[in-house]
This record gives structure tokens, C-alpha cells and sequence, in this order.
């Protein structure tokens, strides 16, 4: 036998997708689709409604997986990932193509799926578990780790529903943590949680690689797929563009399939359902004469703006941008209602089509490439829109301090700071 | 070629590709999952009565009252024929196999949707569901059964009603009338939970369906009340069959149910053969749908 543990062929899956009045089907349209089938023989049952109304969510889709390797998955929002994971982890079967699995699927695609509120801590283990395929002896004999591992056990017999949403997480990818199948697929656990949680994941996902278990490791941190994965593939519309060892394939992400020219302009059907009333429109870099621009100069300040719709009024908005490195590490974040004025001036946005501007300092950023990421959210209310790979543009260090010593520089930041020399 | 651990040549080779045609039953990965469908119907009955000053108390308030009703109404009022034996144990002999049935209906209608954030996130085969939330009437009718043996008992202290209960070999046939109401009901449910999935309106039918269901299954009346060139039709509904196999069987009213149990019984099983088959070809597409 070969060393192969997942194999993918040609995997297309295809979706209906609806506006919200007409997403579900009533008896109605289908006795008369069942009438009409009847009537025309010949008709594919594949054409319910017309074919505008179906996407195709990932397409032609092949690539192996060997056996012990952990593969990472890293594409847009919408370009098809956790489709592709659902399909693996058998949730929802594919419309074209296979795809051959060897082994036992654990999928972490969402912690704590089918935890009970009502229930207690040690009631959720097992149900959780029973859940995620552990047989009874299983969780009995893992028990106490699990407990050990969330660090919950003061209130292992309280009612969930008391718990703290980092206490509810933690007991939540505990079970899922301990699940021992041979592939195991990972969906942005790690974006939540603290730092110390977060850490304690990570070590647990690498164990389960040095295990020699074979691991899909799909997220938007760049440097958790760097540190964890060997290769990558990368998705884009529901297509596989690259695959390669992951330090090609994550430069090759960062850098391309960003739309050129220090603009980008979301269509509506990128923007999804669950944004509204918020519709984003573009997000333009411009650089110190106003030009829109891919490349902007270390020693010269820059602006950028963000254009949206509002369709109806949002209390506590605010729109902003997250700068990171193509590591995928942070640089800052800034909204638009961060000082407290604009936030008074603006605690309720009444709907209309607004422009969101700010002009970023000369002498901040280190030369290299850089990504803004989007968001538009109400604090502890809701996130409407979220892309996390918005813009991608340039540094040029040209005239920077420091630039006489042709060296990188270390730091994502080059402030020209005014140092005196004095004797003393 | 290299050797490799003989444990490895045992593992499963899973292939994911579009089901085509009739999707096959799979039961055995029903039961590879059967603790699941235990701790999924632990879970209902935990959460069930989870806040709820009388709790558990529900399960023999709920039957007791709606006996109570029915006598008044249908024992007192219009005077109904209850085949010589107290109206409430008549009634309430029915009323056994016709919560745990009515329980499904009413389940089936919400288990899938309920459950929604299972189905869209992790696999497991779909039928856990509608058959946990059967067997999870089970808990009820065994509350029920102990209501039904305290009103016997009382019967037994208190002659003046002129009944009293005799053992009757019959009895050890019950659990098969159990069995078919069992079936019935799950029949039903795997119809209905699939159905919902894709038309809500499955959910507005159902109380008015229950009802309807409700008088045309002997259990407020005695099923000679029906003519007899009616009886095989009357049959069809397998519920006729299940009640009065519970009447015959515990009360020794009914005479030995014949043709009409047989029909009752093919038609059961003919609900169950479809549903399952039904719930399996919907099931394919249960994650994008629901």
C-alpha cells in the first residue's frame, strides 16, 4: 500500500445560493418540480432553479496528502477552505469528484460544537466527545487529562452556561484536543483564546504532528502556518493556485492575488450576507500627492480611505484597519472613532455612503511589503465585515535613515528618531 | 513496496465522492455510533426538565391530565363505550403508545433543526438524531407504564368500579406492540425531521396532523365503533393496530387482533423501509440546506 493518506481528485462542490426570503424551499416549488420532472423525462435533476443562482464554491480541486505530513490551507475569505475541510471531514458531500481518506477524520472545524448549556462541564466532556466520534471507554480513560488540560476542574460540575467564554474555550478544545485520529483538521482554533491558551494549542497541534499524524491546518496567521506546516496550498475562488513548501507558498499568497495598484474593490457577491447594513465599496491607498498608489516612500506620509454603504443606521461603528507584515505579524490597528470626539459625534451612523480617511506619518514603516486588513464592527455588539487581506502594497526605503549601510533592518518600524552624540 | 505494520493494511479506506441513485442504508454505521445516540438521548431527558420547579413530575403530570380530561369529556359527557371496563384504564391504555408516537411527531419536526450546529460542523450519520429522540420517549412511556400500574392498584382497593386486574398471558406479547409502536413512530419521525430540513412548512402541519392523528387512532373510542367494512381501511393507520394490541393485551378487551394487526403492522414496517431510505437520499444535502 502506498503512504498516501489523503488523496483529492478533481473535487468541485457547487452551492445554491438565495437571498434570505427565498433560501429555504417551500412544499410548493417542490410538488411542482416533482410534476414537472415527471412530466419532462428527460430533465436533469441537477437544474432546479436557474443556473444563476449556483456557485460554484471550489472547483477542480486535487492534491495528496502523505501520510504524517501537516498540510496548510490559506486562501481570501469565501475561497473556498472550509468548504473544502466540510467536504473532508464528511459534513457535506462534494458534487463533482473524489476524494480517498485513509484513517479515522478529527476535525476542530468549530470547538465545542454540540455543548449544552444547561449541561455541566463533565456532562459536556462526554457528550462533546460521543460528538466527535470518542468511543465512552475513550473519554473515561482521557478524562482527567482533559480536565487537566482546560484547567476547569473547580467547576467541572457547573453548568456551562456559567462559565466564562475563555473557560467555555478552553474546556471545548480540550475534548476536541484529545481526540487521537490519524487525520486531524484544524480550522482557526488558535484565533481565539489568550496568549497563554493560544500557546498551549499550538504545542498541542505540534504534538499531534511529531506524532506522525497526518494534520490540515487551515488559518489566516501566517506565522502559525509558517511555524507549523511544511507545505501549502493555496485557494483563490474556490480554486487550488499554488502549492508548494510553505515559506514559497505563503510569500507567493502575501504577494499575489491582491487586486494591483493600492486599491481594492470589493463586488457585492465578496461581501457576505452576514456584513449588513454594512457594504463596503473599496479601500484605496494614496500616496503624499494623493495618487493612488501600489509603492508609497518610507519618508513620506501616506493616506488611506475606505468607502462603504450603510443601509440602515449602526450604532457604536467603527471602521478601521489592521497593518501587518507578510508574516502576518501586527503592526497596529487604528479606527476611525478612536478618538473620543468622533465617537460622541458618531455614536449612531445614520445610513448613506461614507468615506473613512486617515493620513498614516512619514517615517513609520521599515521598507518591505506590507497588508491592511478591514474591519467594520460595533464593539462587543457585532463584527459586520472582516477581510483580513484587504491591500497589499510596498515600502520603498529610499532616503530612510540608516539606508548609507546597505543592510536590512530588523523591525517592521523605522522611526527617524533625533539622536544626539554628546561627549561627556 | 516497503512492509509495513499489519495494523495499518486494517485501516479504513474512506472515498468521498457524490451519491448517485438511491443512497444505501449504511445501518452499520448507525451502530457504530449507538453511544452517541445514548448520550444524545441522556442529553434531551437531562435538559428536558432542566429548570422546571416540578421536574420530572412532567412526565406523569402531562399523561394523568389529559386521561383526566378525556374521561370527563368522553367517558362522562358523551357517554362512549369503553368495553366494560373503566373508562380511565381504557383510556389510558392507549394513551401509552400514543404519547411515545405523539412525541415523535412532535419531535421530528425540530431534532434536525435543533441540532443544526452538529450537523453543519462535524460528521456523524444523521439518523442519531430522529432515532435518539424516539428512544428518548421511551423514558416517558416507562413514567407513564408506572402511572398505569398505580391506577390498576387502585382499582384493585377500590372494587365498587367492578374491575379488577387479572394477569393474562397476553401480557408477555406487549413489548412487541411496543416494538411496532416504536416502529411507527420512528417511521414517521425519519419522514418528517428529513422533510423539514428543506420545507419549513413541515413545522405548520404537524400540530393540525397530531390532531387529525389523534381521532382517527382508537383511543377516546373503541375501535368496534367503527363499521366493519371500514376496518381494513381504519387498519392502514398503524397506530389502530399498535392500541388496540395495547387494549387486547393488557385489558383482554379486544378480541385477538387479526387481519387488522397484520395490516397495521406492513404498513408500519413500510413506513420505516421508506423513511430511512427517504432520510438517507436527503441527507446528502442536509448541511447546505438546513
Amino acid at each position: 500500500m502506498n503512504n498516501i493518506v489523503i488523496r483529492v481528485e478533481n473535487l468541485g462542490k457547487q452551492y445554491r445560493i438565495g437571498t434570505a426570503t427565498n433560501s429555504y424551499r417551500t412544499l410548493r416549488d417542490g410538488i411542482v418540480e416533482g410534476f414537472s420532472r415527471l412530466i419532462h423525462r428527460q430533465g436533469k435533476p441537477v437544474e432546479r432553479k436557474s443556473s444563476s443562482n449556483l456557485i460554484w464554491a471550489l472547483q477542480d480541486i486535487s492534491f495528496e496528502v502523505p501520510r504524517g505530513k501537516v498540510l496548510g490551507i490559506v486562501g481570501r475569505n469565501g475561497a473556498g477552505k472550509s468548504t473544502l475541510l466540510k467536504i473532508l471531514s464528511r459534513v457535506t458531500e462534494p458534487t463533482l469528484g473524489q476524494a480517498e481518506i485513509h484513517g479515522r477524520v478529527g476535525s476542530l472545524l468549530e470547538v465545542g460544537t454540540g455543548f449544552h448549556p444547561e449541561l455541566t462541564g463533565r456532562e459536556n466532556i462526554y457528550l462533546n466527545g460521543a460528538i466527535l466520534g470518542m468511543k465512552r471507554s475513550e473519554i473515561e480513560r482521557k478524562y482527567a487529562e482533559i480536565v487537566d488540560f482546560s484547567e476547569v476542574e473547580q467547576f467541572i460540575d457547573t453548568p456551562v452556561k456559567r462559565y466564562s467564554s475563555g473557560m467555555y474555550l478552553r474546556l471545548a478544545f480540550a475534548v476536541a484536543a484529545h481526540l487521537e485520529p490519524e487525520i486531524l483538521v484544524v480550522d482557526e482554533v488558535l484565533a481565539v483564546g489568550d496568549a497563554e491558551f493560544q500557546r498551549k494549542c499550538m504545542g498541542k497541534m505540534s504534538d499531534v504532528a511529531q506524532a506522525g499524524r497526518t494534520v490540515l491546518f487551515v488559518s489566516h496567521n501566517m506565522s502559525a502556518i509558517l511555524r507549523l506546516t511544511e507545505e501549502t496550498i493555496v485557494l483563490d475562488k474556490g480554486r487550488l493556485v499554488y502549492s508548494a513548501p510553505t515559506p514559497q507558498a505563503v510569500d507567493y499568497y502575501m504577494a499575489a492575488g491582491f487586486t494591483g495598484a493600492g486599491e481594492r474593490l470589493w463586488q457585492p457577491e465578496e461581501v457576505p450576507a452576514e456584513a449588513a447594513p454594512f457594504y463596503p465599496l473599496v479601500l484605496r491607498l494614496r500616496d503624499h500627492r494623493g495618487q493612488v498608489a501600489d509603492t508609497i516612500r518610507s519618508t513620506e506620509s501616506f493616506s488611506l480611505e475606505i468607502d462603504y454603504d450603510l443601509a440602515q443606521p449602526i450604532t457604536g461603528l467603527r471602521v478601521g484597519v489592521y497593518l501587518l507584515t507578510m508574516r502576518g505579524e501586527y503592526v497596529f490597528t487604528s479606527f476611525d472613532t478612536d478618538d473620543p470626539q468622533a465617537f460622541e459625534q458618531y455614536g449612531t451612523r445614520p445610513a448613506g455612503r461614507y468615506r473613512s480617511r486617515c493620513e498614516i506619518p512619514a517615517d513609520l514603516l521599515n521598507e518591505g511589503r506590507y497588508v491592511l486588513a478591514v474591519n467594520a464592527s460595533s464593539f462587543r455588539i457585532k463584527r459586520y465585515f472582516w477581510d483580513d487581506h484587504a491591500l497589499a502594497f510596498s515600502v520603498d526605503g529610499a532616503g530612510a535613515p540608516g539606508k548609507h549601510w546597505p543592510e536590512p533592518r530588523l523591525g517592521p518600524v523605522r522611526p527617524a528618531l533625533a539622536w544626539k552624540i554628546i561627549e561627556i | 513496496m516497503t512492509t509495513r505494520p499489519s495494523s495499518r493494511s486494517r485501516e479504513e479506506i474512506l472515498l468521498l465522492r457524490p451519491t448517485r441513485g438511491l443512497a444505501a442504508l449504511n445501518l452499520r454505521d448507525l451502530w457504530v455510533y449507538r453511544e452517541l445516540v445514548y448520550f444524545l438521548t441522556w442529553r434531551d431527558l437531562k435538559v428536558r426538565y432542566k429548570q422546571t420547579a416540578l421536574g420530572a413530575a412532567w412526565a406523569v403530570i402531562q399523561p394523568v391530565i389529559q386521561m383526566v380530561i378525556y374521561t370527563l369529556l368522553f367517558g362522562g359527557v358523551a357517554q362512549f363505550s369503553s368495553e366494560g371496563v373503566p373508562y380511565p384504564i381504557f383510556n389510558f391504555a392507549a394513551l401509552l403508545p400514543w404519547g411515545l408516537f405523539a412525541k415523535a411527531l412532535g419531535d421530528a419536526g425540530r431534532s434536525l433543526v435543533n441540532n443544526r450546529n452538529m450537523i453543519t460542523k462535524v460528521y456523524f450519520p444523521r439518523l442519531v438524531i430522529p432515532v435518539s429522540s424516539v428512544l428518548g420517549g421511551l423514558v416517558d412511556f416507562g413514567i407513564a407504564f408506572l402511572v398505569f400500574i398505580a391506577i390498576t392498584v387502585y382499582y384493585h382497593f377500590a372494587p365498587s368500579a367492578g374491575f379488577d386486574f387479572v394477569f393474562r398471558p397476553a401480557m408477555l406479547i406487549l413489548p412487541l406492540f411496543i416494538l411496532l409502536a416504536l416502529v411507527t413512530a420512528l417511521g414517521v419521525s425519519l419522514w418528517f425531521s428529513a422533510m423539514n430540513v428543506t420545507y419549513r412548512d413541515v413545522g405548520h402541519i404537524l400540530p393540525f396532523l397530531t390532531q387529525v392523528w389523534f381521532f382517527i387512532t382508537p383511543i377516546v373510542y373503541s375501535s368496534s365503533e367503527v363499521a366493519e367494512k371500514w376496518r381494513m381501511v381504519y387498519a392502514l393507520n398503524p397506530m389502530t393496530g399498535v392500541v388496540e394490541g395495547f387494549r387486547w393485551a393488557l385489558l383482554g378487551t379486544q378480541a385477538t387482533p387479526g387481519p387488522v394487526l397484520l395490516v397495521s403492522t406492513i404498513v408500519a414496517l413500510a413506513l420505516l423501509v421508506s423513511g430511512l431510505f427517504y432520510f438517507r437520499n436527503m441527507e446528502r444535502s442536509f448541511a447546505d440546506e438546513i
